[in-house]
């Protein structure tokens, strides 16, 4: 067993410091010790993505870092990008035109669709479609989660144009 | 009390909206719970260990270093869950299968499991568990499990169905037949018969969310358990049975599923969860691993699958016949039964013969996957089907309709079709643009048909209307696909109040009576018919609250449009009353108003789909994409259209991913070889297209809004509609899928040799 090191990591705006074995995968981080649960296990080997999360800007499966890799860092999870009373163009999109259905995975695919709306706020379908490659969803067939992002991709801009 | 459920033909003003589903909140803010989010105070942490062998004795298993481990609370094996199951052998099945017991009898099958207080301390220990195997041979293969050298899994399982009984064991474990008629005086009419065999892999239910649990035995003889599962009243009567606890108290919950697709129709990690508890004398967490998840939950059936079909020249077929042969892991079930009686489900035919062989072999046990059996089924008799009409040189649209099965049909398995969709979906793919519009170089259209029967089942609703006219429903049926909207808008429609005025929750087993798993694509079917039925029992006690209100005979009061109004000139002038009238009166009237309904829904409607697909192969590297899918589908009615498309969708992506994909790959030592996303590789986003869907509406007599139930039969077409599709593109008849890469490369390199 490896001794635990001091580790410090900024979520959704909140400092946390807790004593860790570097080894933690920080998935593990998030979900055991801080009880933010929307970011979802469903391969701990990157390839689903519900656990994506952003960090320093950066699309992140938080199931291949370890803590000690996201020391100092940001990290924004579900929970930081909207709640009830506020939530993202996205997170309201996909409410609004059915882009999930059990939304195990929609978590991590609303926050993979924010970087991706930053990357690139006027993505044709099939930029959505390779941009979001890395979350599957075993669910809808992908269809309504096109359509989510493609409406919130127009409610943005159109925001932006407005404030303009 | 008994229900008339005969299908009344009435305008609808709720049921066919498309309002949002009220888990959609906190699904898009990280706040819904699934099986992994609950946690109880001193809650140890489980691990599982897992045979690497295909086969295998357990001559022994040595707990001691693993118990001193620091952190060990609990170890369990065998030992730890005596049979319990008196001559249950589908019970038994379940028992082996959570725990080995004398044999591992596939690569990933539970031998022992540890309770810790943390996952480093439960894994160092599972590490320090000693199991002393003795290998013996093993088999994967359904043809090869067939063999008369085969090793032989179960020395206890002789072939049932045949005459004489066999006098020695095999891992052929039943032989089942359908059909009709004569198909040797049906061959002899045909002008041109095809005869072809098939293959299709073990493919998995894939699930995002991996099985998981939190099982606590108390001291004074209950038990809890929170749990992801498709049904959570049937995972507490397994759980009690193989246990020896009292169901009554077993208080299992269901957590928001993650995916289930029938996989999680079937109890694992749950009875050892809570043998681990019961020892340890803690709550114990129990989360499978991808690749446990892979290695031993869920797949369905390999199969091996052979189809003669003649017909006449102008297109009558004369006679149909399979021979289908499916792997059910190493425990018998009716697998190769259902697909069977799933062949030819779509055809009317005159002489029909299906026969279906149950296969024993060293891989997990097959669980139930969307439609299970029909899929691979579909594939082999659709593949054949399409092969006969061009060699006759008919459009397979046309001579599928030449065929089609119809009202007073007798079906291939036996009963007698009443109003049924195939034909409307036939008629409907044939007009369709899909079917006309042009094709790329390098392109092929393809077209199935697909059918699953449905299932109905034991179900209960308790409706609750609150003093403010709010109505709470509590439902037994896990919401596996939107059946809290669609229950809520049957509640809305039933009342005449608005979907927003209506909160249906999934009930747990201690607060609502028996309801078989959501399974079968009963969810909405099933519970409407009980919400339905709890409803009008709620609207007599408001015609009697409403007679107390206005003091006047119950006889003179009727219910219209959502409110109780007063018959004949006597009473015609009182301004009718709102449920919401009726409820703030109910503490003077005789307290609270509900409708409850407790029933088995008889007559699930049989279900028929056709799909459309053109695909787009490369004749370089094999690989292929999908360009154009259309899903036409009978939904008898749809409660909330945009769901039910959402399950059309989710069905063929599936079925997509199957047919080009996704496979189960052992190697000769008979271990899995590719448990994990990487290799066992489901659909991304940037491998589908959109896919189009069209529902039709042919209500199922049995129900009082006509109600099918749509959640399975999409899956079933795909893979024949693909196979067909990528045929049509490289010109070769392609026989075993999924149609990977490789797969295909290697059919276009033989070809050209």
């Amino acid at each position: 067993m490896s001794s635990k090191k001091h580790y410090s990591i900024t979520v959704n705006g909140k400092q946390e410091e807790f004593l860790a074995e570097p080894r933690e995968l920080l998935i593990y981080t998030l979900r055991e010790r801080l009880n933010i649960t929307g970011p979802h296990i469903g391969c701990e080997t990157s390839h689903c993505g519900a656990c994506t999360v952003t960090i320093d800007g950066k699309s992140v499966k938080a199931c291949t870092m370890f803590v000690a890799q996201a020391d100092g860092k940001y990290v924004t999870t579900i929970e930081g990008i909207g709640g009830l009373d506020d939530l993202h163009p996205l997170q309201n999109a996909f409410k609004e035109h059915h882009g999930l259905q059990c939304g195990y995975c929609t978590p991590g695919m609303i926050t993979r669709a924010t970087k991706l709306l930053e990357e690139n706020p006027n993505p044709t379908e099939e930029e959505i479609r390779f941009g979001m490659a890395g979350n599957i969803c075993r669910c809808t067939g992908y269809q309504n989660i096109v359509k989510s992002i493609q409406a919130a991709a127009a409610e943005m801009n159109a925001a932006k144009e407005a404030a303009e | 009390m008994s229900f008339d459920a005969t299908f009344q033909n009435k305008r609808f003003n709720s049921v066919g909206t498309r309002p949002l589903r009220p888990d959609g909140i906190d699904k898009v803010t990280g706040r819904a719970r699934y099986g992994a989010d609950f946690n109880m105070p001193g809650q140890l942490v489980a691990r599982v260990l897992r045979s690497p062998h295909a086969h295998a004795r357990i001559k022994g298993i040595d707990t001691s270093k693993a118990e001193a481990v620091k952190g060990v609370k609990a170890i369990v094996t065998a030992a730890d869950m005596p049979d319990l199951t008196d001559g249950d052998e589908a019970l038994f099945a379940i028992l082996d299968n959570c725990m080995a017991r004398e044999k591992a009898m596939y690569d990933g099958h539970a031998v022992a499991a540890v309770a810790a207080i943390d996952e480093s301390s439960a894994k160092a220990a599972l590490k320090l568990i000693k199991v002393d195997y003795e290998v013996l041979p093993h088999v994967v293969d359904v043809d090869a499990a067939m063999m008369a050298d085969a090793p032989v899994l179960n020395d206890t399982i002789f072939t049932q169905g045949v005459e004489p009984a066999p006098s020695k064991p095999s891992n052929v474990a039943n032989r089942s037949e359908f059909g009709h008629g004569d198909v040797d005086a049906g061959f002899a009419k045909a002008d041109i018969i095809v005869e072809r065999s098939y293959k299709t892999e073990q493919a998995h239910q894939g699930y995002i969310e991996p099985h998981a649990c939190v099982a606590s035995c108390n001291a004074d003889g209950t038990a809890d358990l929170w749990v992801c599962t498709q049904g959570h009243f049937v995972y507490r009567q397994n759980c009690a049975d193989l246990l020896g606890l009292e169901a009554s108290k077993l208080r299992v919950t269901s957590s928001e599923i993650g995916g289930g697709f029938g996989g999680k129709t079937h109890v694992w990690a749950e009875p050892v969860a809570l043998a681990l508890s019961r020892k340890a004398g803690r709550p114990v967490k129990l989360i499978m691993s991808r690749e446990e998840v892979f290695r031993a939950s869920g797949p369905t059936s390999a199969t091996s699958i052979d189809v003669k079909i003649g017909a006449t020249k102008d297109g009558k077929i004369t006679a149909a016949e399979a021979t289908l042969r499916y792997t059910s892991g190493p425990y018998p079930d009716m697998w190769a039964e259902l697909g069977a009686m799933t062949a030819f489900a779509p055809y009317d035919l005159e002489n029909v013969k299906t026969v279906g062989f149950e296969v024993v072999v060293n891989r997990p046990k097959v669980a139930a996957y969307r439609a299970p059996s029909a899929p691979m089924a579909a594939f082999a008799a659709e593949s054949a089907v399409d092969e006969l009409a061009k060699e006759i040189g008919m459009d397979p649209v046309d001579f599928r309709i030449a065929n089609v099965a119809k009202e007073g049909t007798r079906s291939s398995y036996g009963p007698v079709y009443g109003p049924i969709g195939i034909g409307p979906t036939l008629d409907a793919a044939k007009a369709h643009p899909h079917m006309s519009a042009p094709l790329g170089p390098n392109q092929g259209r393809g077209m199935a048909c697909g059918f699953w029967f449905n299932f109905g089942g034991q179900t209960c609703t308790d409706l609750n209307i609150s003093a403010d006219g709010t109505v709470t429903i509590a439902v037994g049926t896990v919401d596996v696909g939107g059946s809290r909207a669609s229950l809520s808008l049957i509640v809305a429609e039933e009342l005449g109040i608005e979907y927003s005025d209506v909160k249906a929750v999934i009930a747990d087993t201690s607060t609502l009576g028996y309801n078989d798993m959501t399974d079968g694509s009963r969810g909405t079917f099933s519970t409407s018919m009980a919400t339905i039925s709890a409803a009008r029992n709620a609207i007599e006690v408001m015609r009697q609250r409403a007679a107390i209100m206005w003091d006047i005979p119950l006889e003179h009061i009727y219910w219209e449009d959502g409110h109780a109004k007063a018959a004949g000139s006597k009473h015609g002038n009182r301004a009718p009353l709102s449920v919401k009238d009726i409820a703030a009166e109910a503490g003077n009237t005789g307290g609270p108003i509900a409708g409850h309904s407790e029933l088995v829904a008889d007559g699930a409607g049989v279900s028929f789909a056709t799909h459309i697909c053109d695909i787009e192969v490369d004749s370089e590297t094999g690989s292929s994409r999908v360009v154009r899918y259309t899903v036409i589908q009978d939904a008898g009615k749809a409660v909330h259209p945009a769901y039910v498309e959402g399950q059309y969708q989710g069905g063929a992506a599936q079925g997509i991913g199957w047919a080009l994909n996704e496979e189960y790959i052992y190697g000769d030592d008979g271990r899995l070889q590719n448990p994990g996303f990487l290799d066992y590789r489901i659909p991304v986003c940037s491998d589908l297209p959109m896919i189009d869907t069209q529902i039709l509406e042919i209500p199922n007599p049995n129900h009082p809004y006509g109600v099918r139930g749509v959640g399975e039969t999409s899956i079933v077409p795909p893979l024949a509609a693909i196979a067909n599709a990528v045929s049509n593109a490289v010109g070769l008849r392609m026989s075993h899928i999924p149609l990977s890469p490789p797969r295909i490369l290697a059919a276009l390199n033989a070809a050209k040799t």
